[in-house]
């Protein structure tokens, strides 16, 4: 720029600084963005005001994130103002956020800043896809959201307003319309709210009450509900076969360790009964003496604890008896009827989608005969063929549920079922191998155990859990004796947690393939 | 149509003289049709002009009471060859669509109207999806009213303004013999607002009046030698007319001054008409206008973009030291003529442009203020003044909080809607992929595009409405390896791909697989009836089955799968289609209706069986969270909106469990999917029957009796270990 200009003595030409009043509304598609737009219109409207909205749906239509605009400004002598199309970057009055990433986005794209912009979020989660279908924890972090609105917002109103709404029979187009009055940005009284919704004519009593307790909740009227108490989970409560197996927990093991081994015992001997309950603090304890050899005493006995969580996932597998089990305990019926909201009146039936393959039911089958029926192949796939198909199961018709209920009775076969030795020496090899490691690479040993988080699932997505379980525990094993190898390890795992397709995780082996000299990539 | 009422949007068409009309600037065009006397309206649905088809098709009162004939065309090119009508007859004719993508079906039909002229005003409507959310690749359809001489109208985002050029578009058509386009922006399209109406006006001439006294005139027809004729008649007779037409009626307008204080100001800014409320917004953040317009630098609003007025121009050049062409898009149109026309008037004014101004792309507010910002450094800086600060998000998007802001951030692409019929179609595809190895996948336009986007990932190309089919042409010899699947919608089949994709596979005996995706609508722009649509509609024949068109044109082996929800099912008939040894193309069409339109018109009507006490059963989903493993495998497979996680309180579980909200419609994608997949037992489907007969309880005691018996007796022998 030329230096002149700076140091000309002139005044700005004209009045910049009387702008119309600009309010960008950040929405994914069908969330009701267009209703919520159409009601500011309308009110600056009833006010004698022009205003005019703009969006660009395009493509947005259907989950897409999407961005309306509305601009305001009274008439002057008579002369309309000309309004903008779009938002522009520091100079926008109030962003609605309808859900909380798409607040973020707003602040991405640079309409909300410090010196004029009053946000208004619902701080509500809606999962995008690529959210969802990680395979593990995909779910991003609320809190980096928080903090950039504390950064950039001149004001901010944010709270739940899905959940308000929903409580008071509306959607959230009420509730945030409720913040923006309660906001105090706009210059128009609560009544012109009022008489907006009400002349949309529909639902109007409940989005009437979605609107003030909402405007409640902006205006600092009412203190947000406290959170509800459920904070700590109760202590697990234990009969008389299982309660000194609990003490006995609590006297050898430390305290930092007692609710999750109390937990796991809760879980295993829910799985199978009280003598596997057993086995598993024996196991415990022995994974306790390791920790306190490699010196868990110094760590706060991670390892221990990691032990407390994943022995009791892997000790209580996913089988057909559990889900046998799950589907027919009681109180099941009456928590779905509240679940789908069955209204009094209403019958409830639930039909289950199954699809048990003989792998799954020879698995229960015990091992001896199993192995026999494994060496048949011919027969096992004759048999297959009669098992393996998708079954609708009427799970409360009396047929369907003998079915289930006898299916759930078979744990007393399971110890000694083949699934059960698979299961078995698996563990031992995972524990093994976790114990060897941990021996002269403390995190590394501990990162082993949580490995177990990759096996999950039923069926061929079970066997493909497996797998990357071996590849991930395959290619740490070519890492120990390295400084960074917990670190690796770690990535290798987070890797696998969020990667559907494995794509990541093949080429992440690789790497590690490449410099740790072994051939991990398998 | 698909339940959908239009009735209060109708209410804006019938405002008599005085009235004010305050909504959508689609509906303010759709009435100014009306008060500048059409006879007739065609066109295609598609963003941003979907509003525009629809209202007219829910009006049909009023447009009988007015003698007008709407018409929704088959395709772009059937709605342009509809203007043929104002070739020999005084008859107003208006029709629609999405640019460039419908310009480009209709550009034949197109040429031919504007090489021979039109007697009546024949005008379209162009929905210039351009820019930011737009769904189509970026071009101009400036280019086509250079092409073949048609006049291009580019109104400033105002209703008034836009309802008035309708008006004066018709005459400038009658008065220039040629077709006019009036293009709007999607932003424009959507803009609320309000303009004061006039009354309906029924055509002088009528279409009764036309077929009752047949005209034919050789010389307005497309044969040599008149086509030569007309090349010379466009730039001897019509060309001149028209630019005599634009500036006597003042078609362009000017703001700002003509005298400052110093004199004549020393730059001035020319700019398409769609440019100018944001143009002002960026002259506003210079200090150089207010609100309300007044601008301190003069403006040379071209409401009409194509001619130019070699005069206006010279005359708003002239005794300026430079001009600004704020012109949208690439290539630079605007700025080349302006710079003709400098040049062979001998100016010495400095034509700017795209120098300071983006080259491609939406021309957004930050675009605009940068590139006046600049211009007015250079040429005119004491107007800038001492520069109030601009506006700006530069300090905050740089601040390190955000920066990690954009890390975490999701992608939020769209995708398809709850118990979209569609899903299970690609999570069979996705199957027989997992079996059988990627194929080659020649996508279409239409809500199945959306089966390029996670979760699915399938498709590999898409190249125009309709040309799924046409587009896989090149795979069509029969080979030993895999074939090539080729999927199409509803809409894209009945616009052009029966000819275009199945004839053409027919007679070429393409050897691959062809899957037309029919949702009972043109689902994707809004819902409309089609040819094969199920619904009666009172003033189309619907219910004429793709089967039937497919066998007709020659296709032998064809599948039809009437609930595409049965995955196992689909993914057997995808299979079968891929190994079958018999020639020619496989051809399935895989029907259910769209889950928003069905929803639309069932829910009203089971709410109120189940007010009445009629015995209904409605179904929905749900997950035992104790079941699943959070895998999410059937997320994988399927990605509906309703399917989600939710982090459990249980200290032993890391990973979210599958959770289905309340949105859920019962359409049972997700246990098919889980049957087919083999994937997982934690769906179930929850039946609740209202107003349950004396039969229902009866059964429904016994069995629970019985259950709550077996239950409570398991119970009892189970190891008390707490909530596990």
């Amino acid at each position: 720029m030329p230096t002149e200009i700076l140091r000309l003595p002139l005044a700005p030409a004209g009045e910049a600084t009387e702008r119309p009043i600009a309010i960008a509304i950040v929405a994914m598609g069908g969330q009701g963005g267009g209703v919520l737009t159409g009601w500011i219109v309308a009110l600056a409207e009833a006010a004698g005001w022009v205003a005019q909205s703009t969006s660009v749906p395009g493509v947005a239509q259907r989950t897409g994130a999407t961005i309306y605009y509305v601009e305001m400004m009274p008439t002057r002598d008579g002369r309309k103002p000309v309004l903008a199309q779009m938002p522009t970057p520091g100079d926008v009055d109030v962003v609605l956020a309808s859900e909380f990433m798409e607040a973020g986005r707003s602040i991405l794209r640079g309409i909300v800043t410090p010196g004029r912009t009053t946000l208004i979020a619902s701080d509500h989660r809606a999962l995008s896809i690529g959210e969802k279908s990680a395979p593990g924890e995909g779910i991003a972090d609320s809190g980096v959201v928080h903090e950039a609105i504390g950064a950039t917002a001149r004001a901010r109103i944010v709270f739940d307003m899905n959940a308000l709404a929903v409580a008071n029979g509306s959607v959230i187009s009420s509730a945030l319309f409720g913040a923006l009055a309660g906001s105090g940005v706009l210059p128009f009284a609560r009544e012109a709210y009022h008489a907006v919704i009400a002349a949309d004519g529909k639902g109007v009593a409940a989005s009437i009450r979605t609107f003030d307790a909402a405007f409640a909740r902006a205006a600092g009227e009412e203190a947000p509900p406290p959170p509800s108490a459920a904070a700590s989970p109760e202590p697990a409560l234990f009969d008389a076969h299982c309660g000194p197996l609990a003490s006995r927990l609590i006297e050898r093991l430390p305290p930092g360790v007692h609710a999750m081994a109390r937990a796991g015992l809760a879980k295993v001997v829910d799985f199978q009964d009280p003598a596997y309950g057993r086995e598993y603090c024996g196991l415990l304890e022995q994974l306790h003496t390791v920790d306190l050899a490699a010196g868990g005493a110094g760590r706060d006995h991670v390892f221990t604890r990691e032990a407390a969580k994943y022995l009791a996932q892997a000790m209580a597998y996913d089988d057909i008896v559990r889900v046998a089990d799950l589907k027919t305990r009681s109180g099941r019926h009456a928590r779905i009827a509240a679940e789908v909201n069955a209204a009094p009146g209403t019958l409830l039936q639930t039909t289950e989608y199954m699809h048990p393959r003989l792998e799954e039911v020879a698995g229960i089958l015990p091992a001896p005969l199993a192995d026999w029926l494994m060496h048949r192949p011919r027969l096992f796939r004759a048999i297959d063929r009669r098992i393996s198909k998708g079954r609708r199961v009427r799970t409360y018709s009396v047929g369907w549920f003998l079915a289930l209920y006898a299916v759930a009775g078979l744990r007393r076969l399971r110890r000694g079922s083949l699934r059960h030795r698979e299961e078995v020496a698996h563990r031992d090899a995972w524990l093994a191998l976790a114990t060897r490691l941990v021996a002269t690479d403390y995190a590394l040993g501990v990162e082993v155990l949580r490995c177990r988080r990759l096996v999950k699932g039923y069926s061929d997505t079970h066997a493909r859990g497996l797998s990357k379980f071996d590849r991930v525990i395959a290619t740490i094993e070519t890492l120990a004796g390295r400084n960074d190898a917990a670190d690796w390890a770690s990535r290798l795992r987070e890797t696998a947690v969020r990667d559907g397709e494995d794509k990541d995780l093949d080429g992440l082996i690789r790497t590690i393939g490449s410099f740790a000299g072994a051939a991990g990539a398998a | 149509m698909a339940e959908r009422s239009f009735a209060r949007e109708v209410e804006h068409l019938r405002l008599g003289a005085g009235e004010e009309f305050r909504g959508e600037a689609i509906l303010a065009i759709t009435k100014g049709l009306l008060q500048a006397g059409v006879a007739y309206v065609g066109g295609y649905q598609g963003s941003p002009i979907s509003h525009l088809m629809d209202v007219l098709a829910d009006a049909q009162d009023i447009l009988g009471e007015l003698g007008v004939n709407f018409q929704s065309s088959a395709n772009e090119s059937t709605a342009a060859a509809m203007l043929s009508a104002s070739v020999m007859y005084p008859l107003r004719g208006a029709v629609a669509w999405k640019s460039t993508v419908g310009t480009n079906v209709a550009s034949d039909a197109l040429a031919n109207l504007a090489s021979g002229g039109v007697t009546g005003g024949a005008m379209v409507i162009i929905g210039e999806d351009y820019g930011e959310g737009s769904s189509i690749m970026q071009e101009r359809t400036h280019a086509f009213a250079m092409k073949s001489q048609m006049w291009l109208l580019d109104p400033r985002p105002d209703h008034a303004c836009i309802v008035d050029l309708i008006e004066k578009g018709f005459q400038l058509s009658e008065a220039s013999n040629t077709p006019v386009m009036l293009e709007v922006r999607v932003r424009t399209c959507h803009m609320h607002g309000a303009f004061v109406c006039k009354d309906n006006v029924a055509p002088a001439f009528t279409l009764e009046d036309a077929l009752a006294q047949p005209k034919r005139d050789l010389d307005r027809i497309v044969l040599p030698p008149a086509a030569y004729a007309h090349e010379h008649e466009k730039i001897a007779q019509r060309l001149p007319a028209a630019i005599a037409f634009v500036r006597d009626n003042r078609l362009n307008e000017w703001f700002g001054p003509e005298e400052d204080s110093d004199g004549p100001p020393p730059v001035g800014i020319v700019l398409q008409g769609g440019m100018y409320n944001n143009v002002i917004r960026a002259l506003q953040y210079l200090g150089l206008s207010d609100a309300y317009g007044n601008t301190r630098v003069p403006l040379y609003v071209l409401n009409v973009t194509y001619p130019l007025v070699d005069s206006e121009v010279v005359a708003f050049a002239k005794g300026k030291q430079a001009i600004l062409m704020v012109e949208e898009g690439q290539p630079d149109y605007l700025e080349q003529a302006i710079n003709t026309i400098a040049n062979r008037q001998g100016l010495t004014t400095r034509v700017r442009g795209k120098d300071v101004l983006p080259m491609a792309g939406d021309y957004s507010l930050q675009a605009i203020l940068a590139g006046i910002d600049a211009f007015l450094a250079t040429e005119a800086p004491r107007l800038l003044g001492n520069r109030p600060p601009l506006p700006t998000a530069r300090p905050v998007l740089d601040l390190p909080v955000v920066k990690r802001l954009r890390e975490t951030v999701p992608a939020r692409p769209p995708g398809l809607c709850t118990g979209c019929p569609e899903r299970p179609i690609f999570a069979a595809m996705k199957l027989v992929d997992q079996e059988r190895g990627a194929h080659h996948v020649s996508a279409d336009i239409g809500c199945h595009l959306f089966s390029i986007l996670p979760p699915f990932n399938i498709g590999n190309t898409t190249m125009g409405f309709g040309l799924g089919g046409a587009s896989a042409a090149a795979f069509g010899r029969k080979t030993t390896g895999k074939r090539s699947i080729a999927v199409m919608g509803d809409g894209g089949f009945w616009h052009n791909g029966l000819t275009s994709g199945i004839g053409n596979a027919v007679f070429n005996k393409h050897d691959g697989v062809f899957l037309i995706v029919d949702n009972f609508y043109s689902s994707a722009t809004g819902g409309q009836d089609i040819l094969s649509s199920r619904a009666s509609n009172a003033s189309r024949k619907t219910n004429n089955p793709i089967a039937k068109a497919v066998a007709g044109i020659g296709a032998t082996w064809i599948r039809e799968v009437d609930r595409t929800y049965d995955v196992g099912r689909m993914k057997a008939v995808l299979t079968e289609a891929l190994t079958t040894p018999e020639e020619g193309p496989k051809v399935i069409i895989a029907s259910s209706e769209c889950m928003l339109n069905k929803q639309r018109r069932v829910k009203p009507q089971v709410a109120k069986a189940i007010k009445n006490g009629a015995r209904v059963v409605k179904e929905r989903f749900g997950v035992d969270e104790d079941v699943c493993t959070g895998d999410h495998a059937c997320i994988r497979l399927s990605g509906c909106p309703s399917l989600s996680v939710k982090q459990l309180d249980d200290p032993l579980r890391d990973d979210p469990v599958v959770t289905i909200d309340n949105t859920c419609v019962g359409c049972g994608n997700c246990g098919e999917v889980s049957e087919a997949a083999v994937l997982c037992p934690s769906f179930y489907r929850a039946d609740v029957i209202h107003n349950p007969t004396w039969w229902d309880r009866a059964r429904a005691r016994v069995a629970m009796g019985l259950i709550t018996y077996l239950q409570a007796r398991r119970d009892r022998a189970r190891p008390l270990a707490g909530a596990a």
